[in-house]
């Protein structure tokens, strides 16, 4: 690892001035930062430790009926608050399924959104990567690949973003709040991760020095919480990044979806949005038709970067397993193995 | 660059002036402490076998810088017997074969005393094996490690009941 200089800001404010600097990084919990920067692929120069910041590890409700929730908040906490769970099943039921207990509970909430790509020749210091190196080329190309994106990549990177979290956050509408050198702003989350495109190094929509203070779920989402879950498949049954994931929430009134809200997860370098599969379910009755149809729309634009082919149809029978599941309701309590296809719970 | 520190380790206060902000709580503890209980497996997160206690709650340590966790209380495998007496998780593994070769033995014997006091697994296997997926064992105990903790999570609800009776 590369030696640098540690500093701890006690204010906001003394932290964006610390990491406006170049080569300064932003160090919450570390759980991704730090193995990167073992494996010498995040060489900062300087860490700003914004673990002590003042007020950013609360979850509060507003009086608008969104609830915003401190970018310090640890992963574990959030999932195990119990009205959260009950108001967001679908979030909460990501979070148990990414990672492991240890990880989830040093983890933040700010850190998850900023975790970089697990795509091993990212990781890989010896590989051409365009996102560590512009420029470099992409070894995952013609490498081993199989686990790689299927919307929204281009040749200069196809890796996918490996957050379980984000994805029915982003079905959610939620939105990211960000301090930075020119005050504060806020951006939906679906905006903050860029497809790669021509520069796959720039990973986010964030500039140099600012800093995810929080997330806010809009007062809608909470009317998802009776039909909402998260189906994700690893490759084993616990502790894997997604193969690919989805999330479904619904409002079903008088036997028809009202709205629906879908997104898919390792299937792009951003939390996906499947905005063409919900209006194919606006209006329709919840049944197997509609979803495979739903399905059938949200991988229309898909296409294999490599060995992948097989992640468009299993995409998509995520995608009407998730809404099948969500449709029957969301259980009383997450299920023991959280996210899985697998699980032993009766009806999931 | 100098950087002081201060943390309780197994209840005793340790003043620590750190040299280098590379340090992680598993190599200061291992290294400089003379605390090596607490194993380095992968020391990239993948294997639990670093898993400690940092104010009540399981973590690895070897993802986890020494300098930003001044003023933390740390319990390592070290700290959990008293007197002579093991803890009962760490009675729970030998009386369920909870281990062969040993290597993995206190980042499991710490994540199940985590998992207890999380108190989310409940006396259901299978949740006690989600919970228990971020220590990996490359003898394949599981079956006596899912036991053990059952156990001794049961000991321990029960005596404490007796304790309040």
């Amino acid at each position: 690892m590369m030696n640098f200089d540690y500093v701890r800001p006690a204010s906001v404010a003394d932290a964006i001035a610390a990491g406006s600097e170049k080569g300064a990084s932003y160090l919450a919990s570390g759980t991704n930062l730090l193995d990167l920067m073992k494996g010498g692929v995040s060489r900062p120069s300087r860490l700003v430790d914004v673990t002590r910041l003042p007020g950013l590890d609360r979850i509060e409700h507003l009086a608008d009926g969104s609830l915003r929730i401190g970018a310090l908040v640890r992963n574990a906490d959030l999932a195990h608050d119990a009205e959260f769970a009950r108001n967001y099943p679908a979030v909460a039921e990501a979070l148990l399924s990414g990672a492991s207990a240890q990880l989830r509970n040093a983890a933040t909430v700010g850190g998850n959104l900023m975790q970089r790509t697990r795509c091993a020749y990212f990781y890989d210091a010896g590989s051409a990567c365009n996102r560590r190196w512009p420029g470099a080329g992409c070894d995952a190309l013609k490498g081993e690949n199989r686990l790689h994106a299927v919307l929204g990549w281009s040749e200069g990177c196809i890796a996918t973003h490996p957050s379980d979290f984000c994805v029915p956050l982003v079905a959610l509408d939620a939105i990211v709040e960000i301090e930075g050198k020119g005050g504060r702003r806020e951006l939906p989350l679906e905006a903050l991760h860029r497809l790669p495109g021509e520069t796959p190094e720039r990973e986010t929509a964030l500039e140099r020095g600012d800093l995810i203070v929080a997330l806010r779920l809009p007062s809608e989402a909470q009317g998802f919480a009776r039909h909402a879950r998260y189906i994700k498949v690893r490759e084993r049954t616990s502790y894997a990044f997604a193969v690919v994931s989805a999330a479904a929430a619904l409002r079903i009134v008088d036997g028809k979806i009202r709205e629906a809200r879908l997104a898919l997860g390792g299937v792009a370098a951003k939390p996906w949005r499947a905005r063409e599969a919900e209006q194919v379910l606006a209006g329709a009755a919840p049944d197997a038709a509609a979803y495979r149809e739903a399905a059938r729309a949200a991988l229309a634009g898909a296409k294999p970067s490599g060995d992948n082919a097989f992640k468009i149809e299993l995409a998509q029978r995520i995608l009407v397993r998730a809404l099948t599941l969500a449709a029957a309701g969301t259980p009383d309590r997450i299920p023991a193995l959280p996210g899985s296809p697998f699980s032993s719970v009766a009806g999931a | 660059m100098n950087l002081p520190l201060s943390l309780t380790i197994n209840g005793v206060r340790r003043d620590i002036v750190l040299d280098d902000p590379r340090v992680t709580l598993l190599d200061l503890l291992r290294e400089r402490l003379d605390l090596t209980g607490t194993k380095k497996g992968c020391d990239r997160g993948q294997c639990g076998a670093c898993t400690i206690l940092v104010d009540g709650r399981r973590i690895n340590s070897c993802l986890a810088l020494a300098v930003s966790h001044d003023g933390a209380e740390i319990t390592t495998i070290e700290g959990v017997g008293s007197g002579g007496e093991l803890h009962p998780v760490q009675a729970a593994f030998i009386a369920h074969d909870g281990f062969q070769c040993g290597f993995c033995t206190p980042g499991q014997i710490m994540s199940g005393i985590g998992l207890i006091q999380e108190g989310q697994a409940g006396d259901d296997p299978e949740r006690v094996r989600e919970c228990m997926s971020g220590n990996l064992c490359r003898c394949g105990a599981y079956q006596g490690i899912t036991e053990a903790v059952l156990e001794a999570q049961s000991d321990m609800t029960a005596s404490k009941q007796r304790r309040s009776a």
